[in-house]
């Protein structure tokens, strides 16, 4: 059953979505990536919640023109249309005023819904009887879904990726940069007028499949995960992509493929497992990672300042530091050094001496930059070189681990 | 209107709703000072699966589990928010967004795969609440505020509320120098010896506290309005924190009570016959003083350089 | 190669080690990440004097204040106020913050910043009297405030926000004073202000550490020195430590010659 959803034979209407959600999780995952570059990820919060008043007042303009309230395309406009208001109140609220963005977001995100709550019992009480369905919108639902909504939805997808796609390159430049990309001639305002354009269309196509709560993880979680992964956009903007299409994929099949699977929870827990996955296993940025390094680092700065203290006959201050020259064999349990301590403190003393010299030299400007308190000097000179430096400071020659 | 029809179906809904109100709005003040804002979306977006979770260990949907349900969810979010920014170096509003609705989406599939058709749980309960249906039964007008028969049926929420009050005002009293002190200057606050991350903890929970002790009552829709909008229209109103304060205060009893008003007659007076949503007018409302204060307020532009 | 060949060789181990120091630092380093920003760094800080931190950006200097007061945990090392351990010091000390650290939007007027120096006498409950609001407003005449009491802190400039940052540390009342770059981007003004009550202070025979940036202004602020750049560089008075050579070694030869030679004459 799961593996006929993941390959798309459960039926027209199944694959429809599952193609238009993988799109949508494409589109997300790209222009989510720009959101958070831009450091506005919750931003999406603040749109999302306020598609709810445009889709109620869709309905009941839809109904009281004696049309079909339900249409799907007339909702997903009134929803833009309100959520684009949301955006230039919280745009408005932090320029003119002294409240900053998450205040503006909050406030925005909170009237909306709750608007749009008001204007949902309006309804109920409208078409008592004949439930308009509307909640479907808070938490999405596709099923039951009209062939034609599916179609919407699967060309929603894939319209927006392609304009994600075209407009790609600014937006890097827009979020690696903004100053030098304004001073290469790129709008900066226009192009981040554009993100927030993407991000609407990505919540209000999204809308009926995930649900307004939960459209924002498509926008968030994706690019925290290709976060741990590169440090360039363009890397990012790629894996970030490929996160949330798969998540959408898996999600949209998993939820089609048996009931009481609700696809919006679905796709956001698949993504977040792949979040989980990276913040603890990356190879860089992972928790695990930097753990090791970091330990790795503290003993090293430990032991350096152990036989620096040795190499200039002062006490050792911190018992941890005495443990490790213990334990590598350079010092005794009273912090005396043995012979083989004596040697390494010396080199140690010896070449904070030579990089005293290589940082105050500007012949020696990119080495220098290279300094960091525990790199080796060898590392970064050439043997000639750090004979040149002795020959400066005098006295013997040749002090070398 | 006659004591007889408005004591026993609007004066407690009334009154939970502006305890509720000013419960929130109290420690928003200083969320909204520690661009902490969102931490009320957060805690009220997690309360869901924190209920869902207390359904599932007791088999009940009684207030003691579900508040106790809700108030771990909001404190496990809350770790979980500090563990990813600070663990993968991530941006707060960024870690608060996935850590929330990552939360809300297991709730909500929870709420699907178990059988919880014979109790009253529902993903729309928990957003709009029921303000309405907290009505004291036991009241036949006024006289039955000294009547101590009618008075022991109160609806348990009113005293859970009030309660809930009390301890916000109180934690703020005692604790007023420390929040404001680390709030504007935490370097400083630290010199003095203060455990300024504690501090910043204790504030959090007790939102959490208010939140969830609110959100019993009327609903997450209220209580993430309530955290922002009374503060942050009170902010415009004044300079000093202490002025502030007491606006919020004034701007949060004014939604909860206009609110209720407008969402109970409102649609009478347009020849409507049904009430609407009054958790959702009550913070349509709190957004309306907010815009005016935006537009007309004393003290609304910015005066200092922000942060660097 | 034995140890005590190496030890002529121009780094002097440090030799005194006052049991009483206002403000002893061994064996401190400080990393951000995987960089240390303050390596290794022993300071002592002789009582009653004013002594200048000095260094280029990024040298450490504002974070080894902090790791001394406990804002920033070190990765090693320990510091010493008075002979004892910080956390029983802390009413001897007064801490001047950066200016940029803090949001100046914050609802709150001059008067109440200067009595957030007094916390340690009101504590949590204790009322605000008379005699508090007179402290107050005496230390706010003292850096020629005193007719601002009443303004939101926001509409200040640059400098009279410096002033009553310098006030509050006055309430503070303390023997210790650790200033983060009090004089960055203030008027000439105020730089003469502060420069006047931090001189009152030592002639009180309280201690004065500020974080510095101007060299120009070494000797006529200043009576020693701590040149740091990650590593500590130079310690001293300004005659034995302000040398050309330790500039030099200081900024690794990326200050201007003429720079230097007039600030170091």
């Amino acid at each position: 059953m799961i593996w006929d959803a993941l390959t798309l034979q459960l039926g027209y209407n199944a694959t429809l979505v599952t193609i238009g959600a993988c799109f949508l999780g494409v589109a997300a995952g790209v222009t989510g990536t720009f959101l958070y570059l831009r450091k506005r990820a919750l931003v999406s919060d603040a749109i999302s919640h306020a598609t709810l008043p445009g889709v109620g007042l869709a309905f009941m303009a839809m109904v009281a023109l004696g049309g079909d309230g339900r249409n799907l395309p007339g909702l997903l406009f009134g929803s833009a249309v309100s959520a684009g208001l949301g955006l230039l109140c919280v745009n408005w609220l932090t320029r003119r005023t002294r409240l900053a963005e998450d205040a503006a977001i909050g406030a925005v995100l909170s009237v909306f819904f709750g608007f749009g709550i008001v204007l949902l019992t309006v309804i109920q009480n409208m078409s008592a009887g004949r439930a308009a369905g509307l909640e479907g919108f808070l938490l999405g639902s596709t099923a039951g879904m009209l062939w034609n909504d599916a179609m919407v939805i699967a060309g929603g997808g894939v319209l927006t990726l392609v304009l994600v796609m075209i407009l790609r390159r600014p937006m890097s430049h827009v979020a690696f940069d903004p100053e030098f990309a304004a001073s290469s001639g790129v709008n900066v305002a226009r192009i981040d007028l554009a993100i927030m354009g993407l991000a609407m269309a990505v919540t209000v196509v999204g809308l009926k499949i995930v649900g307004l709560i939960l459209i924002v993880a498509m926008l968030i979680i994706p690019p925290v995960t290709a976060r741990f992964w590169t440090n360039r956009t363009d890397l990012m903007v790629l894996i970030s992509g490929t996160c949330g299409g798969i998540a959408a994929w898996v999600g949209a099949a998993l939820s089609a493929s048996a009931p009481s699977l609700p696809t919006g929870p679905i796709i956001v827990l698949v993504s977040f497992a792949m979040f989980a996955v990276s913040l603890f296993l990356a190879p860089n940025r992972g928790v695990l990672a930097a753990i090791l390094r970091h330990r790795r680092f503290q003993r090293r700065v430990h032991l350096r300042q152990g036989l620096l203290a040795l190499a200039q006959g002062q006490p050792i201050y911190e018992a941890f530091t005495l443990r490790l020259l213990k334990r590598a064999g350079l010092a005794l349990s009273d912090g005396v050094a043995t012979e083989a301590g004596k040697a390494r403190a010396a080199k140690a003393l010896r070449d904070e001496k030579r990089w005293e010299l290589v940082r105050a030299d500007p012949l020696f400007e990119s080495a220098a930059a290279l300094y960091d308190g525990l790199r080796e000097i060898e590392t970064v000179l050439t043997g000639d070189q750090i004979d040149e430096i002795d020959n400066r400071i005098g006295g013997p020659k040749g002090v070398m681990s | 209107m006659s004591g007889v029809e408005f004591v026993p179906l609007s004066l407690t809904p009334l009154l939970i709703g502006v305890f509720s109100a000013v419960a929130c709005a109290l420690p928003g003040n200083f969320l909204l000072l520690r661009r902490q804002a969102l931490i009320g979306d957060a805690i009220s977006h997690v309360v869901l699966p924190g209920i869902v979770v207390a359904f599932l260990v007791t088999g009940v949907v009684t207030a003691w589990p579900t508040m106790i349900g809700a108030a771990l969810a909001s404190l496990v979010a809350v770790v979980m928010i500090e563990a990813v920014r600070r663990l993968g170096r991530i941006e707060p509003g960024a870690a608060m967004g996935l850590t929330f609705t990552a939360m809300f989406a297991g709730g909500v599939l929870l709420l699907e795969q178990s059988d919880t058709s014979g109790v009253h749980l529902d993903v729309e309960h928990a957003l709009y609440g029921n303000l309405e249906a907290l009505i004291w039964l036991d009241a036949v007008g006024w006289e039955s505020l000294l009547d101590p028969v009618a008075l022991a049926g109160l609806p348990d929420e009113l005293l859970r509320i009030a309660l809930t009050l009390v301890a916000v005002g109180v934690f703020l009293w005692v604790c007023w120098r420390p929040l404001k002190l680390s709030t504007f200057d935490e370097a400083f606050a630290q010199t003095l010896g203060m455990r300024t991350s504690w501090i910043g903890l204790a504030l959090v929970v007790v939102a959490a506290i208010a939140a969830v002790a609110a959100f019993d009552a009327v609903g997450s829709i209220i209580v993430i309005a309530m955290f922002i909008c009374p503060p942050a229209a009170a902010r415009l109103m004044t300079n000093r924190l202490e002025i502030q304060i007491t606006w919020s205060v004034v701007f949060a009893v004014l939604s909860a009570v206009l609110g209720y008003i407008l969402a109970g007659y409102g649609p009478l007076w347009l020849g409507l016959d049904n009430a609407v949503s009054a958790a959702g007018m009550i913070a349509t409302v709190s957004g309306l003083i907010l815009a005016a204060c935006a537009l007309w307020a004393p003290c609304r532009m910015r005066s200092g350089a922000p942060a660097q | 190669m034995t140890v005590e060949l190496i030890s002529d060789q121009g780094i002097a181990p440090d030799a005194r080690h006052p049991e009483e120091s206002p403000l002893a630092i061994r064996g401190m380093t400080v990393s951000y990440g995987q960089k240390p920003v303050v390596f290794s760094v022993d300071m002592t800080v002789q009582e009653g004097s004013m002594t200048a931190i000095i260094g280029p950006n990024g040298a450490g200097k504002s974070t080894l204040l902090k790791a001394a007061l406990g804002i920033v945990t070190p990765l090693a090392g320990q510091a010493k106020v008075f002979g004892k351990p910080l956390r029983s010091q802390r009413h001897r000390i007064a801490y001047v913050p950066q200016r940029a650290s803090v949001d100046w939007d914050f609802p709150t007027r001059v008067i109440d910043v200067v009595l957030m120096g007094l916390y340690r006498e009101l504590g949590l409950l204790r009322r605000v009297r008379k005699t508090h609001l007179d402290k107050a407003t005496s230390c706010l005449e003292r850096v020629g405030m005193a007719d601002f009491a009443d303004r939101q802190i926001g509409q200040l400039s640059g400098g009279q926000q410096q002033r009553v940052f310098l006030a509050r540390a006055l309430a503070q009342g303390a023997d210790l004073y650790l200033l983060d770059e009090p004089f960055a981007g203030v008027d000439a003004a105020t730089e003469k202000a502060i420069i006047a009550v931090l001189k009152g202070l030592r002639a009180d025979g309280k201690t004065v550490v500020a974080v510095h940036h101007d060299l120009a202004t070494v000797h006529e602020y200043f009576d020693r020195v701590f040149l740091i750049n990650t590593r500590k560089v130079a310690e001293g008075s300004v005659a034995e430590a302000f040398t050309p050579d330790a500039l030099d070694r200081a900024y690794g030869g990326r200050l201007a010659t003429a720079q230097m030679d007039r600030a170091a004459s």
